[in-house]
């Protein structure tokens, strides 16, 4: 079958399946289990009323539940378990964890993503609220904003194109045609640079795609925590006579606190997730890699699962804390 | 905003300036790639795509016509006409030339040249020419002419052309466009209709463990993708699907309730209790409210999480990777073939640069189109 007629077919079944289940069960419970008439009319309503939440929701458990709930605990399962020749598993123990404290790879990943964790928050969020806060103040304001928030909607493959095209470099005495170089060649310096391959600053310059794609959505909603800034406390500071610098940083910063936290954590955990960059411009080589490279790299070429599951329940790791503290202050929120 | 009293007018300027370089190290990048797609790959070889909206100065190594179009005159064999190709319409103004690519630029326009073979041959800055010889021409190709010409700018449409139509196996990318977009619809369309029940029943259902299940929604949104390849595989194996766009539709699905939900029920709990308990007590029942009454009011959040969906699923690689692409290749999409590429075409800019256009320009028409929802839902997302 083509597979567009195949998506158009699971659109209709998708979408067909979805109402008619909600419509059919909703009618199944009001009209024969617990019809609304009879001897025990109260009851019944009252009893359908309990069941009906659960039914909007079965669907979106039942999925939830199978694509996020259950990995979390397969992959702690599959962290501890070897796969053996013939297809069972036997429980290791902490054997997968041993061997990948001992790659040098696995701590070369993990002190990469460390340096990924404090310098793409804290550069995206930079970039973002100087982008937000010099934007507000002037009239094509909003033209400026679309094209910073741009590159959200690129790919991060595209993204890597785009970018390899900037680092790229030729031999010397040909033209450099990555603007990189170019500018690197034009202001004095001695031949191009495979910006790439450069041992500890390559990661940088990985990190800088990232930035450039963050910034974007940090200005966004930055951009309208400032505009949350009640005004009086401005104007008083103004006449108590605040520089503008003084003003920004010193009335406006500690009042968008709260959203810069939340920017950062969000950034925090696209970090940690970050895979496309790095697998498409260097594939972890010349000390680039990173911990979602590293373990599709185990999982997918090695076929090493037990470690591929040990080095995502670290990524997981590092995520529990942001976890937490959504979860608390969701909870908190709510009551 | 008020905190313009007080402003020294150079501080204003040196706002402007900062922003107008701020944008312009955005956009450059993109726009790079934007033009290199509409240049040759001479071109994109020769000079930096900065370069290319003005007239270059080039290396050429031309031909003149072949022998068979030679005329006698008098006692004289000659070959006439213009080095660039009249067809295409090229115009160029040559500076120096030569005929041994030991010294590309021996002559200036005007000269007369004498050929290793025999024979005077005469160029003129516009391209045009005269080969004369006493004897008669023989071969089948003429002889070469390298030329040092000013090449005016000049776009081409032809990568595109190879990139959606004439392209080999490896290049073309119509398959892979269409592929794309097979996952990318089912994936974007069903998660709305699901988590929108679920959100609906999470903000105005009353039933024990609700505030639970919230908060474990909100613990789910951050749980890495990368925890669920191994276990969904084998589950998708175990089931029969494999690897394909049942199990792709599926995984994306999954993946996107969390946010779905999440944004949904934001959304949804905002709207006027009034409105659903006076529907209740016209005797709606909760079906009835949500198709007639929420649904139709959380349309601002609808788009902004469909805006979000499709973004991520026409951008994603990994899902696909894992749960879509099997060894036959017949269902890769974009993302996947754009990485092909840049390991086996890695110099070959012209192509790299149209195909990564190519799959970024349908979510930049969305994004610029629909804007305003994307923005609505990312203030949605994270500022509550």
């Amino acid at each position: 079958m083509h597979p567009a007629l195949q998506g158009l077919l699971t659109i209709a079944f998708g979408v067909g399946g979805c109402v008619s289940y909600f419509f059919l069960s909703n009618v199944i419970i009001d009209q024969v289990i617990f019809p609304a008439r009879g001897a025990h009319i109260a009851r019944n309503i009252r009893r359908a009323n309990i069941i009906r939440p659960w039914l909007f929701l079965l669907p979106a458990l039942l999925a939830l539940g199978l694509y996020l709930a259950y990995p979390v605990v397969e992959t702690l399962r599959l962290s501890l378990t070897e796969r053996l020749p013939g297809g069972g598993s036997a429980f290791v123990g902490l054997d997968n964890y041993r061997q990948m404290l001992g790659e040098d790879k696995f701590w070369e990943a993990l002190s990469n993503n460390f340096l990924w964790l404090l310098v793409v928050p804290a550069g995206s969020t930079a970039f973002g609220l100087l982008a937000a806060q010099l934007t507000d103040r002037i009239a094509w304001g909003n033209i400026a904003k679309s094209l910073i928030f741009m590159p959200m909607a690129i790919s991060f493959v595209g993204a890597a194109v785009i970018w390899k095209l900037v680092y790229d470099a030729r031999p010397p005495g040909a033209e450099q045609i990555g603007v990189l170089n170019a500018i690197y060649v034009y202001f004095g310096g001695s031949e191009a640079q495979q910006w790439l391959t450069l041992p500890f600053w390559n990661s940088f310059f990985l990190m800088a795609v990232l930035i450039w794609i963050q910034t974007g959505f940090a200005m966004v909603i930055l951009s309208a925590a400032l505009r949350g800034v009640p005004e009086d406390t401005i104007e008083a500071a103004i006449v108590d006579g605040a520089n503008p610098f003084q003003i920004f940083f010193r009335i406006k910063m500690p009042q968008i606190m709260g959203t810069i936290v939340v920017v950062w954590t969000t950034i925090t955990i696209v970090v940690l997730k970050v895979f496309d960059i790095v697998f498409a411009m260097t594939n972890g080589q010349w000390q680039t890699q990173v911990l979602a490279n590293y373990m599709f790299d185990k999982l997918f070429r090695a076929n090493d699962w037990g470690v591929g599951s040990a080095s995502a329940m670290v990524i997981m790791l590092l995520v529990s804390p942001i976890l937490i503290w959504n979860v608390y202050n969701a909870r908190k929120e709510m009551r | 905003m008020t905190a313009i009293a007080g402003q020294k007018s150079g501080l204003t300027w040196a706002v402007h300036i900062s922003v107008v370089l701020l944008v312009a190290l955005w956009v450059f990048p993109t726009l790079g790639l934007f033009i290199s797609s509409f240049r040759t790959a001479d071109q994109i070889a020769s000079s930096g795509w900065w370069r290319a909206l003005f007239p270059t100065e080039q290396n050429l190594t031309l031909r003149t016509e072949p022998p068979g179009t030679q005329v006698q005159v008098g006692n004289l064999y000659v070959i006439e006409g213009t080095l660039f190709d009249a067809g295409t319409g090229q115009r160029a103004e040559i500076s120096a030339w030569g005929t041994s690519a030991r010294d590309i630029s021996a002559y200036q326009p005007g000269d007369q040249a004498e050929l290793r073979k025999g024979g005077v041959l005469t160029v003129q800055a516009d391209g045009s020419y005269r080969l004369e010889h006493t004897e008669e021409f023989s071969g089948k190709r003429g002889p070469r002419v390298f030329v040092t010409a000013v090449v005016p700018p000049e776009f081409t449409l032809k990568n595109y052309e190879t990139i959606l139509v004439s392209g080999g196996a490896t290049d073309n990318m119509a398959k892979a466009f269409f592929n794309t977009l097979t996952v990318t619809i089912p994936a974007t369309i069903i998660p709305i209709l699901i988590a929108a029940f679920a959100a609906y029943a999470l903000a105005w259902m009353e039933f024990p463990g609700r505030a639970l299940l919230i908060a474990a929604i909100v613990g789910l949104l951050v749980v890495p993708l990368q925890l669920a390849l191994i276990p969904l595989l084998k589950v998708h194996n175990d089931i029969g699907i494999g690897k394909g766009y049942l199990g792709a539709w599926m995984a994306h699905t999954g993946f996107g309730l969390p946010l779905a939900i999440y944004l949904l029920r934001n959304y949804m709990i905002g709207i006027p209790r009034d409105i659903i308990e006076n529907a209740r007590v016209d005797g709606a029942t909760d079906f009835q409210i949500f198709t007639r009454i929420v649904l139709p009011l959380s349309f601002p959040a609808l788009a902004s999480f469909a805006i979000f969906q499709f973004l991520w699923t026409w951008n994603d690689l990994l899902v696909a990777l894992v749960f879509l692409i099997d060894s036959t290749g017949e269902t890769t999409v974009m993302t996947k073939q754009i990485v092909e590429m840049l390991g086996t075409r890695g110099g070959n800019w012209e192509i790299l640069a149209t195909s990564a256009f190519v799959s970024i320009s349908v979510p930049l028409i969305v994004f610029f189109a629909m804007q305003k929802y994307l923005v609505r839902g990312l203030l949605a997302g994270s500022v509550k």
